[in-house]
């Protein structure tokens, strides 16, 4: 008897595994609440509007956000149309991060003076590579030098594409745009190499800036999340694929992600009260190639400056890797 | 529900332009840029949450009485990630 | 009633600023704006006032940061000058677009170049289309004064929206005069706290700053336009109130001696004190002249212009500013356009003077009007340029 229960049993249990294993179960550590709303004029298979929603989710509700001129801006808020569910301003290009700090001083100010509830309210600022790493460097660097309580995050998709794919510091070496194109006297398209945002916010000092993309979600959501939680600035910079600027199918933007990242030409890193640390380490690095491959803004590139531009991706590579001490880890 | 713009009255415009409804940009039905429909197939699907992890227009929902995920086609684009990145091929773009 | 102190004008406005108990005050350094700033910051550091004084850094930055906080409902002042006021033009005219208000002590200065830290108003004119309430000041009890009324009507929710002060730099901002100072029951009494139309915070949701397609671009302009025009009387009623407290009546435009005038002296600004020297002088040589003294410039008060200037014969703008290569200089510009309909109309003569900290004396504005009357110079004419 006991051994027949005990086989029923058996049977019983592996059936419900099975069964188990095709049940929606509900999503751990990635809520299901949406801040910007379905409806957005994003162009598909735009990542950086994937960025936007993967960072909303994870702050939550009780923030404020104020942002830039650029594509999420302009996607997002025809008047009298907007796609937030956050309390959300825009004032103009190159000041998010000086708005955001008028929001954080004025609650601050309002808190203290109990004119507003006593409850913590996160403070985001968020600019395109256009908006963070040019015309709105200085106002960043600002915002970081004065110390508010902010999450600043720059989606990042490597060109002003709200205006239609012009070069910014942050478009990558080799890269083509509509002002960085390539031709005889520069081969390469943008001849110039990527600003290093991430490090530069990181030499401000301030307690947590990272880099992340969101097709590492649950990567982004953990750096969102300490960024939350630090006592000042923080600093996210978020690779996101925009397939209409990079000239690659939509369907693709995730994998660009991806393959950013397993390059090496877009690490994932952060910096935390000065300790720099890899958070992810393939084992070997693919080579670059195999991210360009495809897309649309590299296609002109030749296997020297292929070359050229692998040289520095495993130089900085290296350097990052030092950096973080992951060199000495076993 | 807000007016179309081209209807709105100088009176009616919020001091400076306030929107005082959140996600009201939901009324623009975004499906209609779709070429292409994801096709989706029940009993192929893992269940992994990919496909609505990775939509840039939070048009994918679950269904746990029916244990199946949905999709909303005000809103899909048609881009494709949801099928290119699920991982069981659960998915497939159709002309639409 | 409170204490009569002579102190420095830009002290005794960043005193009235604190005690209007500003919650946020965000400014970046510029001659010949900074004692004020400075002297707030002091304000602050000491904890005589309770605020967050944001040392941008730059003034686009600083009058972005005023945007955040006043979006919050936080009660928001800034300073500058000309240089500084350029720098942050853009966001000034999204400020008042967004009706976010916020008080702005403005020490004119000349726009470079060549550079000059002195005095005229090139600045505020480049912004004369902004959308913000401006006013002109031409003693230091006015520039005090001007601090309560400023804040009250920039956040009465009937007008919400940003008003400036014009200060003359140096000549005004830099002097010290006796200057008449409110309690803190007074300013209880005159001031309300701020209760914003909107405010951002996640308790309540709302969207701040959505662009505007052409459908219906026109009519965010327009509905800007008609609060601007509705703020006229809210103006004017806070002067009103302020009168019945202090017993000092404004008004949005002002003469001196202008009874029975031929001719009218028309000005904004600290140059209308001299200016009425100049005008005793007239009449006591018998002559008849008047004096105009413009304090609201925007909205601008037309019925009271235009039942100032009618009876005169002759009209004569000082401008402190120059529109190079146009019909004539901005005030001037405005009087002769307000007048133009008007069948009792006067000859309107333009005298441009006083550029970049150039001294105006009585004897110049008396030499100025005897020129306009004897040319009558259809354009405009630059006063005292050697060459
Ligand atoms: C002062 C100013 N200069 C230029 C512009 C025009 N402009 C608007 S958005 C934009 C580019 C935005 O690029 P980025 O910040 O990278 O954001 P993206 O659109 O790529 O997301 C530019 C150049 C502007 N609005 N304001
Ligand atoms: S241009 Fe690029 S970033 Fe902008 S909405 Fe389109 S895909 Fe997104
Ligand atoms: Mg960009």
């Amino acid at each position: 008897m006991a051994s027949v229960a005990n086989g029923v049993s058996m049977m019983e249990k592996k059936m419900a595994e099975t069964e188990k294993k095709k049940v929606i179960k509900p999503l751990k550590n990635f809520p299901m609440e949406e801040y910007i709303n379905s409806g957005h004029r994003a162009c598909q298979g735009c990542a950086e509007v994937l960025a936007v929603r993967h960072v909303l989710k994870a702050i939550g509700p009780d923030m404020v956000m104020a942002m830039a001129t650029g594509c999420m801006e302009i996607i997002s808020s025809p008047y009298p149309y907007t796609s937030w569910n956050v309390p959300w301003i825009h004032v103009a290009f190159e000041n998010a991060a000086a708005v955001a700090s008028g929001v954080e001083s004025g609650l601050k100010a309002l808190r203290r003076k109990k004119r507003v509830p006593d409850k913590d309210v996160t403070i985001l600022a968020m600019g395109g590579d256009g908006g963070t790493t040019d015309i709105g460097f200085q106002a960043l660097s600002g915002m970081m030098e004065r110390g508010h309580k902010i999450i600043y995050v720059c989606v990042d998709n490597e060109a002003y594409m709200n205006t239609g794919i012009q070069r910014s510091s942050s478009t990558p070496f080799g890269a083509t745009t509509t002002t960085s194109p390539a031709g005889k006297v520069a081969p390469a398209g943008q001849m110039t190499w990527k600003k290093d945002m991430t490090a530069i916010a990181a030499a401000h000092g301030i307690p947590y800036t990272a880099t992340a993309c969101p097709t590492f979600f649950n990567d982004l959501q953990k750096k969102i999340l300490k960024a939350k939680e630090v006592q000042g600035p923080s600093y996210i910079h978020i690779l996101s694929v925009c397939p209409t600027g990079w000239r690659v199918p939509p369907q693709k933007a995730i994998e660009y992600g991806q393959l950013a990242v397993d390059t090496g030409v877009f690490p994932l890193y952060e910096v935390e009260n000065g300790i720099w640390k890899l958070n992810r380490k393939p084992k070997e690095l693919k080579p670059v190639s195999e991210y360009f491959k495809g897309q649309g803004r590299y296609r002109h590139l030749d296997e020297k400056l292929t070359a050229e531009i692998q040289e520095k991706i495993t130089a900085r590579w290296n350097r990052l890797v030092e950096l973080s001490g992951a060199d000495k880890e076993s | 529900m807000t007016k179309p713009m081209d209807q709105i009255l100088w009176q009616e415009i919020e001091p400076g332009g306030v929107i005082t409804e959140p996600g009201n940009a939901s009324c623009y039905h975004t499906g209609a840029w779709r070429s292409q429909k994801p096709e989706y197939n029940p009993n192929l699907c893992i269940k992994c949450w990919r496909c609505y992890i990775m939509c840039p227009e939070s048009a994918i929902s679950p269904n746990y009485d029916t244990n199946e995920f949905v999709w909303n086609y005000d809103y899909c684009k048609g881009c494709g990630i949801c099928a290119y990145e699920c991982p069981a091929k659960a998915i497939e773009m159709q002309e639409d | 009633m409170g204490q009569k102190v002579g102190i420095e004008v830009s002290i005794a406005a960043a005193d009235a600023v604190g005690l209007c108990d500003v919650d946020v005050v965000a400014a970046y350094p510029i001659t010949p704006q900074t004692h004020v700033v400075e002297h707030l910051a002091e304000l602050c550091a000491s904890g005589h006032l309770d605020a967050e004084f944001v040392p941008v850094e730059s003034e686009h930055s600083a009058m972005s940061v005023c945007c955040g906080s006043a979006a919050v409902g936080a009660r928001t002042f800034t300073a500058t000058s000309a240089q500084g006021l350029a720098l942050m033009s853009e966001i000034v005219f999204i400020a008042s677009s967004m009706r976010l208000p916020m008080v702005m002590f403005l020490a004119n200065r000349a726009l470079s170049a060549p550079l000059s830290i002195w005095n005229d108003h090139s600045d505020t004119m480049m912004v004369r289309d902004c959308g913000w309430i401006q006013v002109f000041c031409k003693n230091g009890q006015e520039v005090y004064d001007a601090i309560f009324h400023a804040f009250r009507v920039a956040e009465d929710k009937r007008v919400s929206m940003p008003v400036m002060i014009n200060v003359d730099g140096f000549g005004l901002t830099h002097v010290i005069e006796p200057i008449e100072f409110w309690t803190k029951e007074m300013v209880k009494e005159y001031l309300p706290p701020f209760e914003p139309l909107y405010t951002l915070h996640p308790d309540k949701v709302v969207t701040m700053g959505a662009f505007g397609m052409p459908e219906i671009f026109t009519e965010a302009k327009k509905a800007l336009d008609v609060a601007m025009w509705n703020s006229a009387p809210v103006v004017v009623e806070a002067w009103n109130e302020m009168a019945k407290l202090t017993g000092r009546q404004y008004m949005p435009v002002e003469t001196y001696k202008a009874d029975g005038a031929e001719t009218l002296i028309l000005a904004m600004g600290s140059i209308c004190e001299t200016a009425s020297i100049a005008v005793d002088r007239f009449r006591e040589a018998g002559k008849k002249v008047g004096l105009v003294n413009l304090r609201l410039w925007r909205p601008l008060p037309k019925d009271e212009l235009r039942k100032a200037l009618s009876g005169a014969k002759d009209v004569v703008v000082l401008d402190r500013a120059l529109t190079p290569g146009g019909a004539n200089s901005p005030l001037t510009a405005e009087i002769r356009s307000l007048m133009y309909g008007e069948t009792a109309r006067p000859n309107i003569y333009n005298m441009v003077a006083g550029l970049g900290g150039r001294d105006v004396t009585p004897e110049d504005i008396t030499t100025m009007l005897e020129k306009a009357l004897a040319d009558q110079h259809k354009g405009y004419y630059i006063y005292g340029v050697r060459g």
